[in-house]
């Protein structure tokens, strides 16, 4: 189908884009690639009356290499993190991510800030900035505020960003030279969204580990019993598989059934395996 | 209505169009470039891969209005490219199509994968194909076309690219 009617404006600021957003309140969507948005209004499920195209903003295109952390701009495309124009924080995590994540001519559009904003539960980045420790930077009308990314997606597409707030950037600490991970991503098809997902993250300098399971029908589910293990570098096959049972079983909200939590154990199984390798 | 400029297959256009738009159908609609085909108009089929700024992009999930000031290349625009006449030959060669609907998007996403240098493998080309979608030729035609084109490109081109 077609998308509905709808207004558009091209901020030549953030500041611009956040009064615009600050005025027209929730009749108005923030637009950077797209690639969800529009495919939503295509389909007539969002019908925005407003679309405030932020996509060109130079200040979120930007990227900050300092010495800890890299801040990536809300706008920076999966395809420049693939391709690494931007500087990679996690030793090759993030641009293999950004490989698995749709299609090229998806990615050449489509953003890391955007995919935390819909915060779609089968979406990549949630959950793998969630295991690399990253900060939402966030812009509103009353100044600037971080978030961590382990609590910045609350729920299924539900976020801590509030109504008149544009996200700016992403910080990720640096992971260190002997740091490991490990990432899957189950989908039957190339490009698809995850049928289930799972990056873990072994940092021994800074005693950092941490086990993250996405696609798991809300936020990104840090695996607390996994990633102890993972830390203590324990190679044992039954007691990793307790693990991760245990830390199943207490994301009773989730409701998994018996194929998805089959589904999950053997992917973070395999992420694991790839750190303790 | 906005106003947009843009570069189209090379030639400077200007348009006054609805925001809602979608570079798809400005492009077929507005300019009678009818090789971009629509399948899906939700960005799983391919059908509509064009060029936006040099890189691949879907043009139903792209917006008229936001191509102001872009360069956008569809498959009428790459008439004296020697890689497309390298992927025509090919395609040609070893019956790549059927009904020919996903072929100019398959053509402009191969083309995008050899100059890429993401089309070395029979692996590679399939990795680089799942986002377009044939309905016809169960693709081992149009992975051996691009693999031999790729092939010819990479003899033919100074310093092995």
């Amino acid at each position: 189908m077609k998308a509905p009617a709808v207004d558009y404006v091209r901020p030549r600021s953030l500041t611009e884009a956040v009064e615009f957003l600050a005025q027209a309140g929730s009749e108005a969507r923030v637009i950077a690639g797209g690639q969800s948005l529009l495919a939503m209004m295509n389909l007539r499920v969002a019908s925005p009356g407003l679309l405030i195209d932020i996509a060109r903003l130079p200040e979120l295109t930007a990227m900050a290499d300092d010495d800890d952390a890299v801040t990536l701009g809300a706008c920076v495309t999966h395809a420049a993190i693939e391709d690494g124009r931007v500087a990679d924080p996690s030793r090759g995590l993030m641009p293999r991510v950004a490989a698995s994540l749709g299609y090229r001519a998806i990615r050449t559009r489509g953003t890391i800030g955007g995919s935390l904003a819909l915060s779609d539960p089968a979406a990549e980045w949630p959950a793998v900035l969630a295991a690399l420790e990253g900060e939402v930077i966030v812009r509103g009308p009353g100044g600037r505020r971080a978030l961590k990314c382990t609590e910045f997606t609350t729920g299924i597409f539900e976020t801590q960003l509030s109504v008149a707030e544009i996200i700016e950037g992403v910080r990720v600490p640096k992971l260190a030279a002997d740091a490991r991970w490990g990432y899957l991503k189950l989908c039957r098809k190339t490009g698809e969204f995850a049928s289930a997902l799972a990056v873990a993250v072994a940092d021994p300098g800074s005693g950092h580990s941490r086990v993250v399971s996405g696609a798991a029908n809300g936020a990104p589910l840090v695996l607390e019993d996994t990633s102890r293990l993972v830390a203590e570098d324990h190679r044992d096959p039954e007691a990793l598989r307790s693990a991760i049972a245990a830390d199943l079983d207490r994301a009773s909200d989730r409701h998994f059934d018996e194929f998805q939590r089959n589904l999950h154990t053997v992917v973070v199984l395999r992420a694991v395996r790839q750190v303790l390798a | 209505m906005t106003a947009i400029r843009l570069r189209l297959n090379g030639a400077a256009v200007a348009e006054d169009v609805p925001p809602r738009l979608s570079l798809a159908d400005f492009l077929r609609e507005r300019r009678n470039l009818t090789g971009t085909h629509l399948g899906c108009e939700h960005g799983v089929c391919g059908a509509c891969t064009v060029l936006v700024d040099g890189e691949l992009a879907r043009s139903c999930l792209t917006l008229a209005v936001a191509c102001d000031e872009r360069e956008v290349e569809t498959i009428e625009g790459f008439a004296g490219d020697p890689v497309m006449a390298a992927l025509r030959r090919n395609f040609h060669q070893h019956h790549a199509l059927q009904c020919g609907f996903c072929t100019p998007a398959m053509l402009i996403t191969a083309r995008d994968l050899i100059l890429r240098r993401r089309a070395g493998s029979e692996r590679e080309i399939r990795d680089g194909l799942a986002g377009n979608i044939c309905r016809c030729t169960g693709y081992t035609n149009i992975v051996t076309a691009i693999a031999e084109a790729a092939k010819e490109i990479g003899k033919g081109a100074p310093n092995g690219q």
